[in-house]
């Protein structure tokens, strides 16, 4: 059985940027601990002669030639359609410092 | 009613001049909106009068999930953290399918950032399962095989991470194709999980799927894990005997499947009268697969979705839907300091294991089958309080598609007391759809399931 | 202070991190415009991927993997065949995906050096990732706002670290301005440091001088965009330090900011969370591998850098070496420049003449000009021996006391006579006629 604390639901919370109330702590617990105790089997699994697969395809150096795609490039229009509030051309958003 | 037509039938159609495509778009959106109220199928219906095109799909109108960008359509992934996005780009498989003369009819609900096999964890509503509305249609692609299933649409497109694709269409009772890893690019879809995510057809006929399959497959230039292989015109598979196939039969004796493997077994006699062999095999257990493929889809969600802070488009992240939450926060754990040996790269080198066990099997087999879903279509609200039901679900999918196998799902069966179907999962090597296209082609024509070919 | 006991005597354990901005065409992962700073409006040079759009997908810049390679190459770094880009994550609001695109335990080059007047800085690793967009803060409509442009998201940035060599303010800054003379050389960066197209950190901290042991405490000092400013910023740290020390603290492990308008550091806001970026490899691009034929290939391409060209010089033109040092700092200038030493009748002159600002030349000029300007620096007039003899004998008419002087043995005059000569002629007269003339008709 795994134990997962509130303070580690609100560690990783903290880290994924996902604002949580303190009723979710308790569900997301049980949720992780449900989820935890599921993929455990993994630990029997002998692994010691595996290499890890990252990409099933085989592909290695699939590169770009170093060449402007001015076609699928955006017009500032088109990068800005869809912000919320903009200014003179940039994204705005609430002050991120405040600068000494 | 030329809704209820497949894709095959209305292409010729067109091409013999007996309709026309005014009144395939007619038909189509009165068939949309006499039923969507009720199955919540589109999300978005694009009521812009399609185009006839002298390309191949001459200009018919095709459903799409909604996790595909679409330029100028809105495209959601049903979260309303894009409630108000507007893309200002088409993903490659949409430029594809336009290119070949097609067009998007309408975005389907889907599983919201296709995270589950129901659609209940849509932030605009569940669809129901239009062959039996207290059952669910499955998912993530729930919506575009509803929209197949109830003549809402000539044909759809899905994506699939792990059963996406295959699930929903047992459940529906039609075909749905998950190709190659790398064979349809992922550009301009919303990932879910980059190292599995396929998009794919999801069609009424195995031949309607090869032919939408020909059409939106391919190398791209923007999507550095697209294959460059040569794409075949996979319709040649059709029609085509499979007389001295071999069949690998799989998780036939997995507990807790006896019944659906019991009919299953039955179908598969039908192979035998074709010519083909049918083998019962083992495979590695699926269980495994079930936890690689929930660490490691969890995990790169995790930072997937990380991109959706409300600042270029969409809204915040605290609109974030319950079934969101505990995959992006699972995945952080799983991939933070301390636990990523434990948990990613554990599953990483199993995910390994099955890769190499396909190998094997495919020295021996043409193609490996089993069932799809463990059962039918289950009833709505299934998924309340089950952080698990997906995976438990998708598990005899998942090896294959963390493998990058290509995959189809057939109707092999319909219980005539609730009209729900179990659906046969054919799978075949990398690369190979065309084996699975012709096997599955071949029991589809030779069986009853299929309701397009055996229309009342 | 007191002074009864000897005060502790603190040296530096100094590791810096480089970061520079490579000038490919496109930028590192899309297609889109690399040119951050000549960009007439904000956000004109962006697409789905690097806008960090649902299904934008990265594909890597091989020009920009390359480049990489030949830097480590230069500066004597080991190359790992097989790489890969993994994903860095963390949020902030000019990172769109949340995840930057780096490398994290398999870099393309590591375990080099680069040589400074203080001994050997070790390169640890040069990996490859991509930069982020970019932050102002202002008010506008009397709201503190933060404004952000992507046309430098996903802009090419290569990080070069090195190990805790650097052993003084000094050497900081020269090992920083050579490492930026070599990414000149191979023209993969402009590294303008104004425009944060090079950007330096450095890791500082002391010990007592003869400890053999790290501290057990860094100060990283991030954000520093020029070489002054880091001589500066590490001076400041090493008093900070010194004074904590004394009074038996131990400095606080802390990123620093530098303030240069009160020429001090500053705490930065440290986040509660400790950094966990959560790497994994990136399943967008598939893994990169070289063979040595390649990486030999690449080499082949390297120009000569700085010191090798200097030392050439010396050897093929004579050129001395404190001012082959001053003339091989930049490329294309030092490359013009050998076409006038390679026609100079003496290409050192040449290197004197324009070290000492005795001629003014511009890089390009013809060669044979700038020849010419040097040569006639001590070129002399043709003079006839007799019109030389007749304003000899006018001066002795003149001056029969010196010559008198000289008779009798004082050839201190003899320089009077050179410049009274001079000075009648009104001409450059070549030095050795003019002195053999003249002590031959002093004599008579």
């Amino acid at each position: 059985m795994s134990t997962i604390t509130p303070q580690q639901v609100k560690h990783i919370a903290n880290l994924a940027n996902i604002p949580v109330t303190e009723g979710e702590v308790t569900d997301l617990a049980d949720a992780f601990e449900e989820t935890l105790d599921v993929v455990a089997n993994l630990q029997s699994v002998d692994t010691s002669k595996v290499e890890p697969t990252h990409q099933v395809t085989g592909l290695e150096n699939v590169l770009r030639e170093d060449v402007v795609d001015e076609a699928h490039m955006f017009t500032q229009a088109e990068a800005l359609a869809n912000a919320k509030e903009t200014h003179e051309g940039f994204i705005v958003v609430p002050i991120i410092i405040d600068q000494e | 009613m030329l809704e209820t037509k497949t894709l095959k039938e209305v292409l010729d159609l067109l091409e013999s001049g007996e309709i026309t495509l005014a009144e395939v778009h007619k038909d189509l959106h009165t068939a949309i909106s006499e039923k969507n109220d009720s199955l919540n199928v589109y999300l978005t219906v694009n009521n812009a009068e399609a185009s006839p095109s002298t390309a191949a799909l001459k200009g018919i109108p095709i459903a799409v999930k909604d996790n595909y960008c679409t330029k100028g359509i809105r495209t959601t992934a049903s979260s309303t953290v894009l409630d108000t996005f507007i893309p200002q780009y088409d993903s490659t498989v949409i430029a594809k399918l336009k290119a070949a003369g097609g067009s998007v009819l309408g975005k389907t609900n889907l599983d919201a950032w296709a995270h589950g096999s129901s659609t209940e964890t849509s932030q605009y509503g569940r669809t129901l399962n239009p062959r039996n509305p207290e059952h669910l249609p499955g998912g993530s692609s729930g919506g575009s095989a509803a929209a197949v299933a109830a003549d809402m649409a000539i044909a759809a497109l899905g994506t699939e991470t792990a059963g996406s694709i295959r699930q929903p269409a047992a459940w529906c009772g039609i075909v749905g194709l998950k190709p190659t890893y790398g064979r349809c690019s992922r550009y301009g879809v919303v990932p879910m999980a980059s190292s599995t995510d396929s998009p794919g057809p999801m069609t009424k006929t195995v031949e309607d799927a090869a032919i939408l399959l020909t059409h939106i497959a391919g190398h791209d230039k923007y999507d550095g894990t697209t294959g460059d292989q040569p794409v075949p015109d996979f319709t040649k598979a059709i029609d085509k005997p499979i007389k001295g196939m071999k069949i690998g039969y799989v998780y036939h004796d997995i507990e807790g499947l006896e019944d659906g493997n019991k009919i299953l077994a039955e179908q598969l006699k039908t192979f035998e009268k074709l010519g083909a062999t049918v083998e019962k095999v083992d495979a590695l257990d699926p269980h495994y697969a079930i936890s690689v493929y929930t660490v490691v889809q969890r995990g790169e969600v995790s930072s997937n979705l990380g991109r959706f802070d409300g600042i270029r488009y969409g809204n915040d992240r605290s609109h974030f839907g319950d079934e969101a939450k505990r995959r992006i926060m699972l995945g952080t754990y799983t991939l933070s300091k301390g636990y990523a040996d434990q948990y990613y790269n554990t599953a990483q080198k199993v995910r390994s294991l099955y890769i190499k066990d396909y190998e094997e099997l495919f020295k021996k087999f043409d193609v490996l089958v089993s069932l799809t879903s463990p059962g039918y279509a289950k009833k709505v609200g299934a998924t309340d309080g089950a952080a698990m039901f997906g995976e438990l679900e998708d598990m005899l999918l998942e090896p294959s598609s963390l493998s990058g196998l290509p995959g189809i799902n057939v109707p092999c069966y319909r219980d005539e007391e609730t009209n729900l179907f179990l659906g046969m999962n054919i799978v075949a090597p990398m690369w190979q759809e065309e084996k699975m296209i012709q096997v599955a082609d071949a029991f589809e024509k030779a069986t009853p399931w299929n309701t397009w070919r055996n229309r009342k | 202070m007191t002074d009864s006991t000897p005060k502790t005597k603190y040296e530096l354990v100094c590791g810096m991190e480089v970061h520079a901005e490579l000038k490919t065409k496109s930028k590192m992962f899309c297609g889109c415009k690399n040119d951050p700073f000549g960009a007439e409006k904000p956000n004109i040079y962006t697409c789905p991927t690097c806008l960090g759009m649902p299904g934008g997908l990265p594909v890597a810049n091989k020009t920009a993997i390359e480049w990489t390679i030949k830097l480590g190459l230069a500066l004597g770094c080991k190359i790992n065949l097989f790489s890969k880009f993994d994903r860095k994550n963390y949020f902030y609001p000019d990172l769109p995906k949340a995840y930057q695109i780096s490398q994290y335990d398999i870099p393309f080059c590591y375990e080099g050096v680069v040589e400074t007047s203080e001994g050997p800085v070790r390169i640890t690793r040069i990996h490859l990732e991509e930069d982020t967009g970019k932050l102002q803060h202002k008010t506008v409509d009397g709201k503190k706002v933060s404004l952000i442009d992507y046309n430098r998201s996903s802009v090419p940035l290569i990080e070069i670290v090195t190990e805790p060599d650097i052993k003084s303010a000094k050497q900081a800054k020269e090992y920083g301005k050579a490492l930026r003379q070599v990414m000149r050389y191979l023209d993969i960066a402009d590294c303008d440091m104004e425009q944060g197209g090079m950007r330096l950190e450095a890791n500082i901290s002391i010990r007592p001088e003869g400890q053999e042991e790290l501290p057990d405490y860094k100060v990283e000092v991030k954000n520093i965009n020029s070489f002054r400013f880091v001589e500066q910023a590490i001076a400041y740290e090493m008093e900070r330090h010194d004074e904590l020390l004394e009074a038996g603290e131990t400095p606080a492990q802390e990123t620093r900011g530098w303030n240069p308008n009160k020429s001090e550091t500053f705490s930065q806001r440290t986040k509660e969370d400790t950094e966990d970026y959560r790497y994994f490899p990136d399943p967008d691009l598939p893994p990169i591998r070289f063979t040595q034929k390649r990486i030999d290939e690449l080499a082949a391409e390297i120009p000569e850098l700085p010191k090798a060209k200097a030392a050439r010089w010396e050897k093929e033109f004579g050129i001395e070496s404190k001012y082959a040092e001053q003339l091989t700092a930049e490329r294309p200038y030092a490359e013009w420049l050998e076409t006038v030493f390679a026609i100079a009748e003496k290409p050192n002159a040449v290197a004197n003449a324009i070290v000492n600002k005795k001629v003014t030349v511009s890089e390009g000029e013809d060669p044979t000009a700038v020849a010419k300007k040097v040569a006639d620096l001590s070129k002399t007039d043709d003079v006839d021996t007799s019109e030389l003899v007749a304003a000899i004998t006018k001066i002795k008419e003149a001056n029969a006391d010196a010559v008198e002087k000289y008779q009798n043995g004082d050839t201190k005059v003899v320089g009077f006579f050179i410049g009274q000569v001079m000075r009648v002629l009104g001409k450059k007269v070549d030095p050795n006629v003019l002195r053999t003339t003249l002590m031959k008709e002093l004599k008579k």
